[in-house]
């Protein structure tokens, strides 16, 4: 492999950043999105009516069966013509972004709250605490102790996973450094750049994940 | 205070209460013991509402807990429990676990709450561990801590769902003298257990339950010295050897 | 919303063929990288329990590299950059002669991917039952090897199997990707149908159907090995 050169390096970093960005507001926006709408499913899916319960089970387990790559073109193909005139593709990925991470985020929620043992709950109740009480005060904060290492592990996923928007055509770090090296014949260090910095944040950041679970789950 | 009439409970087809009454009167403390799988932990979680049941009356002090009127919070606020696992609230200090129904329940001042706490904890004899977690503490001190809390909310009426059974032997007493304690300051107590010698020293009546069914309801001397069915002589034979 | 609807391009052909053709890549690609993923992956989990360090210390740099970058970084550096990095006769070969590079390259990509995973699911399923077990083997004279052997791997295998049915899965998803350098599966496909036809609506429908039909398969067949190979009163393990 011929030898990086800095100097070419640094004069593609603005674009760079530039592709950067998108991917770091997409994965924000994303967590967010995906974590108030799995949320809401979470509890929906804990519910004690049956067919609500149902719905919710079957919305997650719909969108954990198809690939991302296929709801990015659902929306990307298809909600232009519903609405009749095309839409950036940026929110396009990002509603679809939304919508499967929400899956994703309301089985962790789930699980974390199911992780609580039953005998917590009847002794929030058996000492006079109604149902939402224990669930305020004794259920929920060891729930998300629990949760917290695993909902961050599926944010790095996340952060991984928008890469895919290159294949739509939405400006990312990935398309940055793909243009950049088409442009200039210098595919291999642009892939190997990507490689590398997307090695770096994510080992970082799953190294923290580990560091908490070890240090707040109960 | 507390009688319960014709209780009966399915799981699906399975019965697991059949047809039980008994009372337990002011003061008074009952010790409900039998084989596993007998009902007796159903049964105790009926008297709170814990358990829904699906036959029968059980009233607490004039209040009938079936009754979908009931305030059940509130009638749980008035009777305390205490339960096999001790189920004290990991992610809250000693402190905070007897304050948090005081706090939010009887709405009591945060400073009040901790006094009474620190009293009751003086009364188990954990006077110094207030400020630690229940994962600091040893089996048989969490029990006294769970123990303290359920007393922190002033019950007329404490349950206790085999309180010993998850301690490991040399920390049985310190749970049960304080539980004696309890009972000589005339606190009306049901308590599912195995211990036999606590029945022996406190328990003014013994209820024993078979599959369901209470099989014999008798005072505490009575029951130990001439059981009159053959399944109560044959476990409490199991029960003392050693 | 302006559409002209047209189920019957379904089965029209020679869109029907192409989508079946398309399925018959997904299928094909997955089932070879999935035997790929298991056996290094199992390797590589094993790897991860074993006493000596240096063994231990590659295998979680072969996790943790290939945890850390997206798939499609990964099907890019096969494609485009490993070539390059060969010395030249085998780069020219692996761009020109290689029959049906993109399916290759894909299952490669695909299965070194899912086998840190997989290998992720071993290690947490062999160090769930590790401790006692291994040291029962040990005391009545077997051998590491035939620890890991009749004892460990056996019980294992057994207990990951409700994760391993959810890597499975993601293969099946994830052999999407591939479009990107030129396999023609199932979502490739169906890209290039709606296209040509100006029927994005049905196409991708057919499309989501078909997975969801390969995730029922993936499910059930893996239930059924599930009960087949349980054991009384064991329980499932999960890695993170």
């Amino acid at each position: 492999m011929g030898g990086f050169d800095f100097a070419y390096l640094a004069a593609a970093l603005p674009l760079l950043w530039e592709g950067m960005q998108v991917t770091l507001l997409l994965t924000l926006f994303g967590i967010i999105g995906g974590l108030t709408l799995g949320a809401v499913l979470a509890v929906l899916r804990l519910s004690r009516t049956r067919p609500v319960a149902l719905a919710a089970a079957a919305y997650v387990t719909f969108f954990r069966s198809i690939p991302i790559l296929l709801g990015l073109f659902w929306f990307y193909f298809l909600v232009p013509i519903w609405l009749g005139r095309p839409i950036d593709g940026f929110y396009a990925a990002l509603a679809g972004f939304v919508l499967f991470e929400a899956a994703y985020f309301c089985e962790i929620i789930r699980a974390g709250i199911q992780s609580v043992r039953h005998g917590q709950v009847l002794a929030g109740l058996a000492s006079g605490l109604t149902y939402r009480q224990t669930m305020r005060s004794v259920v929920l904060p060891q729930a998300l102790r629990n949760m917290l290492p695993v909902l961050l592990t599926q944010s790095i996923n996340l952060f991984k996973g928008t890469s895919l928007v290159y294949i739509v055509g939405v400006r990312d770090f990935l398309t940055a450094a793909d243009v950049i090296g088409a442009r200039d014949n210098r595919i291999v260090e642009m892939y190997a750049l990507v490689a590398i910095v997307y090695f770096l944040i994510c080992f970082a950041a799953s190294l923290l994940a580990r560091r908490l679970q070890r240090r707040y789950a109960i | 205070m507390i009688e319960i009439e014709h209780l009966s409970k399915w799981y699906g087809d399975f019965r697991v209460l059949a047809d039980c009454t008994t009372a337990v009167a002011k003061g008074e403390v009952v010790v409900v013991c039998g084989p596993s799988g007998s009902g007796k932990s159903t049964l105790i979680k009926c008297v709170n509402g814990l358990e829904p049941f699906d036959e029968g009356r059980v009233t607490v002090d004039g209040i009938a807990v079936g009754d979908r009127r009931t305030d059940l919070p509130r009638l749980r606020a008035r009777i305390g429990m205490v339960f096999q696992n001790f189920e004290l609230y990991p992610h809250m200090s000693v402190t905070e676990n007897i304050c948090l129904a005081q706090i939010k329940v009887l709405k009591r001042g945060r400073s009040e709450a901790v006094a009474r706490a620190r009293a009751l904890l003086q009364r188990v004899g954990l006077a110094d561990h207030a400020g630690k977690f229940p994962g600091n503490l040893s089996g048989g001190q969490q029990q006294r801590v769970a123990i303290a809390r359920a007393l922190a909310m002033d019950p007329i009426a404490m349950l206790f769902d085999e309180p010993t059974s998850a301690l490991d032997p040399e920390m049985i007493n310190e749970v049960l003298d304080v539980m004696v304690g309890l009972a000589e300051d005339g606190m009306t107590m049901i308590v599912v257990t195995h211990e036999m010698g606590f029945a022996r020293k406190v328990a003014g009546r013994v209820v024993f339950m078979d599959e369901g069914r209470i099989v014999e309801d008798a005072p505490t001397n009575e029951f130990f010295a001439a059981p009159r069915s053959d399944r109560a002589r044959l476990f409490l034979s199991k029960i003392l050897q050693h | 919303m302006r559409y002209n609807w047209n189920w019957a391009i379904l089965v029209t052909e020679p869109y029907l063929v192409w989508m079946l053709s398309g399925l018959m890549w997904t299928i094909a690609v997955s089932l070879v990288g999935w035997v790929i993923a298991l056996v290094l992956g199992s390797i590589v989990g094993i790897a991860r329990t074993v006493k000596q360090p240096l063994v231990r210390w590659i295998a979680a740099a072969y996790v943790e590299i290939f945890r850390n970058v997206p798939l499609l970084v990964q099907i890019f550096l096969w494609y485009f950059v490993l070539p390059e990095l060969l010395p030249p006769a085998a780069g020219t070969w692996l761009k020109r002669d290689l029959p049906n590079a993109e399916f290759w390259t894909a299952a490669v990509s695909l299965g070194t991917y899912t086998a840190c995973r997989v290998a992720e699911q071993l290690r947490a399923g062999i160090q769930a039952i590790a401790g006692g077990q291994a040291s029962a083997g040990l005391a009545s004279g077997l051998t590491t090897v035939q620890v890991y052997r009749y004892i460990l791997l056996p019980v294992a295998f057994r207990i990951i199997v409700p994760a391993l049915t959810s890597e499975f899965l993601n293969i099946f998803k994830n052999s999407s990707l591939a479009l990107t350098i030129g396999l023609l599966e199932v979502t490739s496909r169906s890209r290039q149908i709606s296209e040509y036809t100006y029927q994005p609506i049905e196409i991708f429908t057919e499309a989501t159907m078909l997975y969801c039909l390969i995730a029922l398969l993936v499910a059930t067949g893996m239930r059924i090995i599930e009960k087949r190979s349980a054991l009384p009163g064991m329980i499932a393990v999960e890695a993170r």
